[in-house]
């Protein structure tokens, strides 16, 4: 090691957290990305992580201020610490990026997903269908004498659980909406 | 303050506005209406280029030795398309130019229309930023919020796409104080507590090394002067990547040359042997590096620079700072100085003979000799004839590029103009079009090989229809030097398409386009020979039959670490491993 030791502590208050530790561990973390809404953004953020490699898990996109014209990217990625900051500082360079929010690192953040699931199948799987779709609080809002249509809303954990549990029942089909994520508290 | 008129006639206002004096373009059916408002105008300078890619190219040229943004004029579809190298290429190495692309009109947009692409699309990775304008209206706005954006922060190529009936269409002008701050306001200060950090290892350093990069240039004048301000004052020693070459003298006594894959051997094992390093808007580049795992293993680092994500995205900085590299070198000066200008001077005048023992390796050493004229001597020659000049050099990609940085001196920021990043074989050439149209009374000299200047040797037209002085100094090898050498080291001597065995004539080619060419073989002509290039008042192209199969050293094998760096020919088979091998 050097000998130049850098003192403790002495840039706690500094603005510049920008000491990942090299570490291997592969982190999950959800960003919010806020953006001017104008034509391209999107595929400039999504350029940026398939041409420099970086995963995206989840995508959700849409303007929350029709004012302002802007938008909030909501996008869950992987990658060790140091790929994290990658991404987020390489998010904060593109011009039309107004603002980067990691809501991992702000604290365990709110996070909900929309799904739809068609489930087809008569007499005994029908009834079972219902009764976990109640567990789980899914919404009925298709049906036909053979086939559900459900709404779940849940974050990712509760509505893989919802397939994994209809998949031997008859999981004809489902969609998802993507991630939407904001930070708890007042702020 | 608004007022009415075409979107052709506000290309040519905002450029007005912004203080543009030249633009190299190439005309085409979607930018039509913008060249007749170029016509009927004599402000902006038009210089007709022969290929897109060189517009650009020349746009960098114009912008790295002037400082100001440079700007290119192109059509639609193919005149978009071959301008993505010169896009790239500034990209990499941080220039601010602004293209401008004439496009399709708005309801064609998605037909395929003839001479359609999809140009922000296709420019969008390559450009710091872009935009497509679909109301005359934004037209101004846009403009001159390219201009803010290429130049602010990191700099970096823009694009403005302009379809033709926007360009025909009437619109409202507004000037560039009209229209209102873009919120891209990179930041330029740094951290007080974090230059505070910086000064504090300054002055307990035992051996310290300055590591600047482009960004020293990129930040202005100002900040060059305040590096050697530093630099001499502290009495630590200074190495620069290429790209910053110039920002302190290479006279200057604390110049260790450049460091890097071909760096100084001085240099390299004074960044693995330094226990503060302290780069100044440099970017730990992979040619800089060498393997990343042992470099500089004993080192605090210290990182100045005006990107965040340069920061900690190779080597793991301990005291970053963030900002413009003008501004923090002020600050780090001025509390320097106010807390009694301290260094560990005992210890840091060890490390100096330390470097004398390095210095004394001699790693540039070579020994003219024989019929044929060696590269190195002929660059030591045109060094030696015209380092007192007002010169700019220029360089195409390679060995020549290397020996270019390692054998002429660079006594001033912005008299470099070089492609690191990218690499770009052909860029040399039409940079230097864009330097002597800056510069007209300068000497612009293009050190190239004689394949890369083919790359872009339609450019003779340029430089001889308007009598640009350029000078086209080719060490010709006859071969792809650089890629043959790589094929000698790893390839086992297979020279694979390495050479050309249909060159032309040089010296005809010249005179076909109504300019000078010379020829030199013998090292006992080469002098007088350098000397009639540099009374000719016109473009020449000299060709300089050199040595062919003159290796580049020192070097740094691929994968492998700045203190394990090959100074000569002795030993260069099975050097690099297989895992060495799959690097570039």
């Amino acid at each position: 090691m050097s000998a130049l030791k850098l003192k403790k502590g002495s840039t706690s208050h500094s603005a510049y957290n920008l000491r990942p530790n090299f570490s291997d561990v592969q982190e999950r973390h959800t960003l919010a990305v806020l953006v001017d809404n104008e034509a391209g953004v999107l595929a400039r953020v999504i350029g940026l992580f398939s041409g420099r490699g970086y995963n995206i898990e989840s995508l959700t996109v849409a303007e929350v201020d029709h004012e302002g014209h802007t938008s909030r990217i909501t996008v869950v990625t992987t990658g060790t610490p140091q790929v994290i900051e990658q991404i987020k500082a390489q998010l904060g360079r593109i011009v039309s990026v107004r603002d980067v929010h990691d809501l991992t690192v702000e604290g365990k953040p709110v996070e909900r997903e929309l799904a739809l699931f068609k489930v087809a199948g008569t007499g005994d799987k029908r009834i079972e269908a219902l009764r976990l779709a109640e567990i789980f609080r899914a919404n009925v809002v298709d049906s036909t004498l053979d086939s559900f249509v459900f709404e779940i809303t849940g974050d990712v954990g509760k509505i893989e659980a919802f397939a994994d549990l209809m998949r031997p029942i008859g999981l004809v089909e489902m969609a998802r909406t993507g991630v939407a994520a904001l930070a708890r508290g007042a702020e | 303050m608004s007022k009415q008129m075409t979107g052709a006639q506000m290309v040519v206002k905002a450029l007005r506005d912004q203080g543009v004096d030249t633009i190299f373009g190439y005309p085409g059916g979607a930018v039509l209406p913008i060249y007749d408002e170029i016509f009927q105008q004599a402000e902006i300078k038009h210089i007709l280029v022969r290929h897109e890619q060189a517009a650009v190219h020349a746009a960098e040229g114009y912008a790295r030795s002037t400082g100001k943004p440079g700007v290119a004029l192109v059509t639609s579809g193919p005149g978009a398309t071959n301008a993505v190298t010169g896009l790239t290429d500034a990209l990499m190495d941080s220039i601010p130019i602004v293209v401008l692309s004439g496009q399709v009109p708005t309801f064609m947009i998605g037909s395929d229309a003839f001479q359609e692409a999809d140009t922000v699309g296709i420019t969008r990775p390559c450009t710091k930023h872009n935009w497509l304008v679909k109301e005359t209206d934004r037209l101004p706005k846009v403009l001159h919020e390219a201009f803010h954006v290429a130049t602010s922060g990191r700099p970096g190529p823009v694009l403005v796409d302009i379809p033709k009936d926007i360009q025909f269409a009437n619109g409202h002008y507004t000037g560039p104080k009209q229209v209102e701050t873009s919120h891209y306001q990179p930041k330029l200060k740094g951290d007080a507590e974090a230059i505070e950090q910086l000064v504090d290892l300054m002055e307990r350093a035992e051996r310290p090394i300055f590591y600047t990069g482009g960004g020293v240039i990129n930040s202005g004048p100002a900040a060059s002067q305040l590096l050697r301000e530093l630099v001499d004052a502290t009495g630590f020693p200074i190495t620069s990547t290429l790209m910053g070459l110039g920002a302190y003298p290479a006279s200057g006594a604390k110049w260790l040359g450049m460091l890097g894959m071909h760096g100084l051997y001085e240099a390299n094992m004074a960044m693995h042997g330094c226990d503060l390093m302290i780069n100044v808007g440099a970017r730990f580049d992979d040619r800089i590096t060498g393997v990343i795992s042992a470099f500089s293993p004993r080192s605090t680092k210290v990182h100045i620079d005006i990107d965040p994500s340069s920061i900690n995205k190779v080597v793991k900085a301990d005291v970053p700072i963030l900002g413009d590299v003008g501004h923090v070198l002020e600050d780090a000066l001025r509390l320097w100085k106010a807390r009694g200008r301290k260094t560990n001077a005992g210890a840091v005048q060890k490390w100096w003979g330390q470097i004398e023992e390095w210095r004394k390796i001699d790693c540039l050493k070579f020994t003219q000799s024989g019929p044929t004229i060696k590269p190195q001597h002929a660059l030591a020659r045109l060094e030696a004839l015209t380092k007192d000049h007002d010169r700019y050099i220029c360089t195409e990609v390679g060995q020549h590029q290397m020996w270019a940085a390692q054998y002429l001196g660079f006594e001033a920021p912005n008299r470099w103009m070089t492609s690191g990043g990218l690499g770009t074989m052909g860029y040399g050439f039409p940079a230097s079009i864009g330097v002597q149209v800056a510069h007209p009374e300068a000497l612009v000299i293009n050190v190239a090989g004689e394949a890369s200047w083919l790359m872009n040797m339609q450019e003779m037209g340029t430089a001889a229809q308007y009598r640009l002085p350029v000078k086209q100094f080719i060490l010709n090898n006859e071969r792809l030097g650089m890629v043959r050498q790589w094929q000698e080291l790893l390839h086992g001597e297979r020279y694979s398409h390495s050479w050309s065995e249909a060159l032309p004539d040089f010296v005809k080619l010249a005179e076909a386009f109504g300019a000078k060419g010379i020829q030199c073989s013998d090292p006992d002509d080469l002098d007088e020979a350098i000397k009639e290039m540099l009374a000719y008042d016109g473009p020449v192209v000299f060709d300089c039959l050199v040595e062919k199969h003159e290796n580049c050293f020192p070097m740094i094998p691929s994968g492998k670490a700045h203190n394990d760096m090959l100074l000569g020919d002795a030993e260069t088979q099975g050097v690099i491993d297989a895992k060495g091998s799959v690097l570039v």
